[in-house]
């Protein structure tokens, strides 16, 4: 496969995964949520991951973060970090190196802080988890910082999370993320809680940072729209997945597999009422073992799945 | 203080006030709606004891007037309340001319020794207990053990309490049978004296430990579970916290605030003792007390007692409702 070449054309990765696999376990069987996926993300680089609910996008994320939790395993492939593979590393290891070298965008950001710390005390714990115990006002002027980097007032400080809106929360999440400068962020569908006028703020804000601390990222989504003004090279999963990567422009004027070209689609327009009904889609049976798709190189860095028989119907009825 | 306003607390603090009133009232009338009068089946107890009693009529007939029975309602009312008020509970019934005052004065320190101590180490042991079992770090021979720990709470403890004895007292000999400490002694702060009251808390102190363990596990556990769900943790350990940080801050914090408020409210009970543990064992606190009042009919004594459970549990719901803002910042009383 023409991936190594992508690989050396840039420089070295911060995030290479290989022939990730998670599986959940059912009383009927395994559900194979990721089937093999391998993406890098080189220094600096943002990687937008997208893809229907369901089609293994925060599987991936966990699995990463080597969060992968019960009834969910990950039975094979690696993840290296800066080279060091974060799957065989012993927990010990592994934990003085999160948040350091890979932080967490959360999902879901309204549950995301502890509801009985104050905004302070859960940030200051992975500042002194990490760094050891430090002067409180040095320590307080740090928090602070941070917080004016996210654009939240002073205030926010002292308050508990629950005396704070979603956007403000969110803001908190990327502040925490960033607080020990790590080399790579994984942003889980940091927005998507949020109304659309926070959504860009929060991102803008995310981008900010991001781009000050040089960090590489892999943002989480399913708003394409979004995810073209953010990121660098976007990779589109479908039922476990990856089925297309690419470039970010080449792969919005140039989509290759039929899933791509329907999320495109998807975008709402202004200009255009489209029909809110969708053909079926045809998906694989999540328990039955299936090869991971050959993915080809279509132009210079745009690999795409060759579609399977039938993978054609997918189409977006204009009526 | 945090979470709490003034005008929530004027209000709380006179419903407090409130509710001990209305259930002084209604301990007042409830006995007097119901027929007879306990001098009456006092005569009439001692009579059946006693073979005969010479002039019951004029004895019913001055103890009446004495315990003031004869008295308007009203007068009777006014006089029971500034009696509760000032904790004078009057003379008990059975035992005539000691005070209801001296009899529970006797007894409290022994229930408050025995449940304060025991309540805590149930609530300790069980909250640890159910913790760990949903803890995902335990080791898994923890993980098989733990469960077995509680099958005592499927036993009733009067059971338990003589499965104890049995063991504890007459195959081993480690402890004395009954009693809260050794005739022989004279109570005071002295090492044999408190060693002897230590030697024969012990197994009842163990009976209720280990018969209520459980539920306080079983709580913890579900309240575990629930929280094991929550985002947070997931960000807590994304954030490389160490283990124990993660289970105590995050978790056990979160996980243990129901168990609180039943802690508080648990405490709030012991007063009443527990009749069943402090009769088996001979004890000589309050649960033993009401046991007799309740079986010679002492009214006054079981009076004097309910008053102060009454007391003392609606003491516990309003420090509960005054602490709860510190416990869980969700919860406030101010006004935004």
């Amino acid at each position: 496969m023409s991936e190594r070449s992508e690989r050396s054309r840039r420089g070295r990765p911060i995030l290479d995964v290989r022939d990730l696999r998670v599986h959940y376990s059912t009383p009927h069987g395994d559900v194979i949520a990721v089937n093999g996926v391998s993406f890098s993300v080189a220094e600096g680089e943002t990687l937008g991951l997208v893809g229907e609910s369901g089609s293994g996008k925060s599987t991936v994320a966990m699995g990463v973060l080597r969060l992968t939790s019960p009834p969910g395993r990950v039975v094979g492939g690696s993840v290296s970090v800066k080279g060091e593979d974060i799957l065989a590393m012993p927990e010990a290891a592994l934990r003085r190196r999160r948040w350091r070298e890979l932080a967490l965008v959360p999902q879901g950001s309204m549950n995301s802080l502890n509801p009985v710390l104050r905004v302070r005390d859960q940030i200051r714990d992975v500042i002194e988890t990490h760094e050891g115990k430090q002067p409180r006002r040095r320590l307080k002027e740090r928090v602070l910082r941070l917080l004016d980097l996210v654009n939240l007032p002073a205030r926010v400080y002292d308050l508990y999370p629950h005396e704070l809106s979603g956007g403000m929360k969110q803001r908190i999440c990327i502040a925490m993320a960033i607080a020990l400068e790590p080399s790579l962020i994984i942003a889980d569908e940091p927005t998507s809680a949020l109304d659309v006028v926070v959504q860009r703020t929060v991102a803008q804000t995310l981008l900010t940072v991001k781009a000050e601390l040089g960090s590489s990222m892999v943002l989480i989504g399913h708003d394409m729209a979004l995810q073209a003004q953010l990121v660098d090279r976007i990779a589109v999963m479908y039922a476990g997945n990856i089925v297309e990567i690419g470039p970010v422009r080449d792969l919005f004027r140039h989509p290759h597999h039929p899933y791509t070209r329907h999320l495109i689609a998807s975008i709402p327009s202004i200009r255009e009422r489209k029909p809110l009904v969708v053909k079926d889609l045809r998906r694989p049976d999540p328990r039955t073992p299936r090869p991971t798709p050959a993915l080809s190189e279509v132009s210079t860095g745009h690999f795409a799945a060759i579609p399977e028989a039938g993978d054609e119907g997918v189409v977006i009825s204009h009526a | 203080m945090r979470g709490l306003s003034l005008g929530y607390v004027i209000r709380r603090v006179g419903m407090f006030f409130f509710t001990i009133w209305a259930s002084a009232t209604v301990m007042f009338f409830i006995p007097r709606l119901a027929p007879g009068d306990p001098v009456s089946a006092m005569v009439t107890r001692l009579t059946s004891q006693a073979g005969r009693v010479e002039g019951s009529a004029a004895l019913i007939t001055a103890w009446r007037q004495r315990f003031g029975l004869d008295d308007p309602l009203l007068v009777q009312y006014l006089r029971y309340l500034r009696g509760m008020l000032t904790f004078d509970f009057g003379y008990s019934l059975a035992q005539f001319p000691t005070e209801v005052g001296a009899m529970v004065g006797r007894a409290m320190p022994w229930t408050i020794g025995l449940l304060l101590i025991s309540t805590v180490l149930t609530f300790l042991a069980g909250t640890l207990i159910g913790a760990l079992m949903a803890w995902r770090r335990t080791p898994r021979l923890l993980r098989w053990f733990l469960p077995v720990s509680l099958t005592f709470t499927a036993i009733p403890f009067y059971i338990l309490g003589i499965v104890l004895v049995y063991v504890f007292v007459f195959a081993l000999g480690l402890f004395p049978v009954s009693g809260g400490y050794r005739n022989d002694l004279t109570p005071g702060f002295d090492f044999a004296f408190i060693n002897s009251v230590i030697q024969h808390g012990t197994l009842p102190a163990m009976s209720i430990v280990l018969a209520s363990m459980g539920f306080w596990a079983l709580g913890m556990r579900g309240m575990m579970v629930t929280v094991a769900g929550e985002d947070y943790l997931t960000l807590a350990r994304a954030k490389g916290l160490r283990p124990l940080d993660v289970l105590f801050r995050y978790e056990v914090r979160n996980a243990i605030l129901p168990q609180v408020t039943a802690l508080v409210l648990g405490l709030g009970g012991i007063v009443g003792g527990t009749v069943l543990v402090e009769y088996l064992f001979g004890y000589p606190g309050m649960g033993a007390l009401l046991y007799q009042g309740i079986t010679n009919s002492d009214f006054t004594v079981i009076q004097g007692i309910v008053f102060i459970l009454i007391l003392t549990t609606v003491t516990a719901v309003l420090i509960v409702d005054l602490i709860y803002p510190l416990l869980d910042p969700r919860i406030t009383y101010e006004r935004r």
